[in-house]
């Protein structure tokens, strides 16, 4: 790897970046992979470094895999909520981020309602950004650990064909898997009631595809995307019984594929809507492989913005014998 | 008062068909006389016009000055010097100020600290409902008899088809338009910019062209229903267009403004979530600007309005869906329809004056927007080759908030003179 081949200062998405760096970061991550599997999941490449998680919306399984990546790294992390912090009582975004700044922290990790917020907060201080979520915009770290689950699979990414399932309008999850996944060679697909599907999203470079069924045909690997409960009141589908029966990957479904699919979901799920739970549970579900990647792909991101070097063994070496 | 003589100008009126060099005699706040080798009254001032182009004032059918209450943002002597430092001899003040300008208390506010200020008029607008808000109407005959010129519930639609017609109705009585901010609420609620590619790589919520077309398709509806004039406010998709020029084929009473920046601008300058290039409407694609720059030049939109609208640094340095919508205007008008429009071959200088001087005063029924003998003293002087950089720094406005920072542009007002006065002279 090439010294251009580094990620920047922030991760404010996938984007911005270009197919190496996101190879660099999925081989990263591989290493990583095996610190949490020992018995002191430990090592200090980043000891001294204090991380502030500031998460502005609920997120259980995003912080905390965050959390853990940063502590098996050693790195001392603050955790600061919306809820019960200044900015409750008015403070804007920017005024939050200089006051953490001036206690000298090294990164933040952000997650946030308003599409941009990541990036408006790398823009104005100097520390590493990280983007947990910013409203309907990206998620790179779960398509970073979505690639990486497809990646051990099937051994490659290329010419894979992924479709995408569900609410895309509102997903930032599917915004970040569309732009890794095209970038690193795979055939994305997005398959939802269009009222779910924003306008000109083929020339982000996908197929859409208007009926499940023809995503089961097509596909080696859905990721089915959480429906959020409130889009039914919002008038966006006539109710969850109806999403589940024309979009709903079920068992039935999935009986009339091809070859195997590989099933894969962000979470949380929302069980008998998009996903039924034979299928989440079954042989073919990487559910909870998603989860274990998450935290060897975050180790990945933290350890490249803190300037660690690609394939040093001293990255994955444990201080004490 | 001195008369004035500016000798030597290109003198562009299309009021009067004139485009040729020729002096300017202005005398007891009118236009005294145009033509060449005037002689000169003693005690005149005499200024040399040679090389400028003369013409009636640009006159602003949409602009936000914020007084009364958020003054911090604009007053309405910065926006009233803001505007002579663009060319502007004469502004319509939207009603959404606190309070609203629903009274001819306001009205009359209004007018007298624009008296104070004396640099540009002030022609208010007032709201066609009690607060903008609710369905009862203020007391139209007061607020004209104050010196409303038109009304309007500008920054919100009329939000009912009912109210609209009724004021379409009512305000025939008086002879005045109803101006309207066309956005079907239902449709766009919640959106922060054009829905299109870049607001779906953004992950923001899009305000579909649509949302505009429907309202701007009802107000014509009711125009032939009422035969009330209605003025359709800073068009900006291509839909519109061709709902206005079959509506004008048809005879309506129907006019239409278009901002610099529809004419200007794509969405792609919201890339990089920049909050200056957040307005409402938004700032569509480049189909729509290129239909919105036809329609100023076959005369489908009659009028280039700025809809100045300042906002509080602070504002804008925030998420860019929780940024207010707008961008000042004043002072950056005319140098983009000068480059944008006269550069690109769109308008002639005539037409530019056309759309920025002559029509407003004609369809919103103002002094102004001619050098006729007898006509106002509103006059601009223009360098149409003068080329500068935008610096929001040096703006006379009270705010910044403005996409055009660092953009070089072409054409600048030298000097600005309302009611026989000179009220701004670039320096």
């Amino acid at each position: 790897m090439t010294a251009a081949a580094g990620l920047g200062k922030d991760l404010t998405g996938l984007e911005p970046l270009s197919a190496d760096q996101i190879r660099l970061i999925l081989d990263t991550a591989e290493p990583f992979k095996e610190v949490s599997e020992r018995q002191i999941k430990k090592v200090p490449a980043l000891r001294g470094k204090t991380i502030v998680n500031l998460f502005f919306e609920a997120s259980t399984r995003t912080r905390i895999s965050f959390e853990f990546a940063e502590k098996r790294l050693s790195a001392d992390t603050v955790n600061v909520a919306a809820v019960g912090s200044s900015v409750s009582k008015g403070e804007t975004l920017v005024d939050t981020a200089r006051n953490l700044e001036a206690m000298r922290i090294d990164m933040v990790v952000i997650r946030h309602g308003s599409s941009g917020a990541a990036r408006f907060l790398g823009d104005r201080i100097n520390s590493n950004v990280i983007n947990a979520g910013d409203g309907k915009h990206e998620h790179p770290t779960q398509a970073l650990l979505d690639m990486l689950t497809l990646r051990d699979r099937f051994g490659r990414l290329e010419g894979l064909k992924i479709a995408i399932v569900g609410d895309v309008l509102h997903s930032r999850v599917a915004r970040s898997n569309i732009w890794g996944l095209t970038k690193l060679g795979a055939e994305v697909a997005v398959c939802g009631p269009y009222s779910l599907l924003p306008r000109g999203i083929e020339e982000m470079g996908v197929t859409v595809l208007p009926r499940v069924e023809d995503a089961i045909q097509w596909a080696d690997a859905l990721n089915v995307l959480r429906l959020q409960l409130e889009r039914m009141t919002a008038g966006f589908i006539p109710s969850l019984r109806e999403y589940n029966r024309v979009f709903g990957i079920t068992s039935e479904r999935l009986k009339r594929a091809p070859r195997d699919l590989l099933i894969l979901h962000p979470g949380p799920m929302n069980r008998g809507v998009e996903i039924d739970s034979d299928v989440a549970d079954g042989e073919h579900s990487v559910i909870l492989p998603q989860v274990t990647n998450g935290v060897a792909v975050r180790m990945a991101v933290l350890y490249l913005l803190a300037g660690g070097r690609p394939g040093s063994p001293a990255a994955v070496q444990g201080a004490e014998p | 008062m001195r008369p004035i003589l500016l000798r030597g100008g290109r003198v562009i009126d299309p009021a009067s068909g004139r485009d040729e060099i020729a002096d300017v005699l202005l005398l007891a706040g009118k236009v005294e006389a145009v033509g060449q080798g005037i002689g000169t009254p003693d005690d005149a001032e005499v200024m040399d016009a040679s090389g400028r182009i003369v013409a009636p004032g640009f006159i602003d059918l949409h602009t936000h000055l914020r007084e009364p209450g958020q003054e911090d943002l604009e007053t309405i002597a910065t926006g009233a010097l803001a505007a002579v430092a663009g060319g502007f001899t004469a502004v319509c003040a939207m009603p959404n100020t606190d309070p609203v300008c629903d009274n001819q208390g306001v009205v009359g506010f209004v007018v007298s600290q624009a008296q104070r200020a004396g640099k540009a008029r002030v022609y208010p607008i007032g709201a066609v409902s009690l607060g903008q808000r609710v369905s009862s109407w203020p007391n139209s005959a007061e607020l004209v008899g104050a010196g409303a010129v038109a009304v309007s519930d500008d920054g919100h639609p009329v939000p009912s088809s009912h109210l609209m017609r009724t004021a379409l109705e009512y305000a025939n009585v008086f002879g005045i338009p109803v101006a309207d901010h066309c956005e079907d609420m239902s449709l766009a609620e919640g959106g922060a910019m054009h829905e299109g590619i870049v607001c779906t790589r953004l992950g923001l919520k899009g305000i579909p062209s649509a949302a505009e077309e429907i309202i701007v398709a009802r107000d014509i509806i009711l125009s032939e229903l009422t035969g009330g004039h209605v003025h359709l406010c800073h068009m900006s998709t291509r839909g519109s267009v061709e709902l206005i020029r079959r509506a004008k084929d048809k005879g309506l009473k129907v006019t239409a403004e278009a901002c610099p920046h529809h004419f200007t601008l794509t969405h792609e300058s919201c890339e990089g979530y920049n909050t200056n290039a957040k307005m409402n409407p938004p700032l569509r694609e480049a189909a729509d600007r290129e239909a919105i720059r036809e329609a100023l030049r076959d005369g489908t939109i009659d009028a280039i309005a700025t809809d100045h609208a300042p906002h509080h640094y602070d504002a804008k340095e925030r998420e860019f869906d929780q940024a207010p919508n707008g961008i000042i205007g004043l002072e950056t008008a005319f140098a983009l329809a000068n480059s944008e429009l006269v550069g690109a071959g769109v308008l002639t200088l005539t037409g530019l004056v056309e759309r920025m001087s002559t029509m407003p005063a004609r369809i919103f029924h103002l002094p102004g927007g001619s050098l006729a003998k007898g006509a106002p003293a509103d006059v601009v002087l223009l360098d149409p080759e003068a080329e500068w950089t935008v610096n929001p720094a040096e703006f006379r406005s009270r705010s910044r908030n403005t996409p055009f920072g660092g953009r070089s542009v072409r054409g600048r007002a030298v000097m600005t003179i309302v009611r026989g006065q000179v009220v701004f002279q670039l320096s």
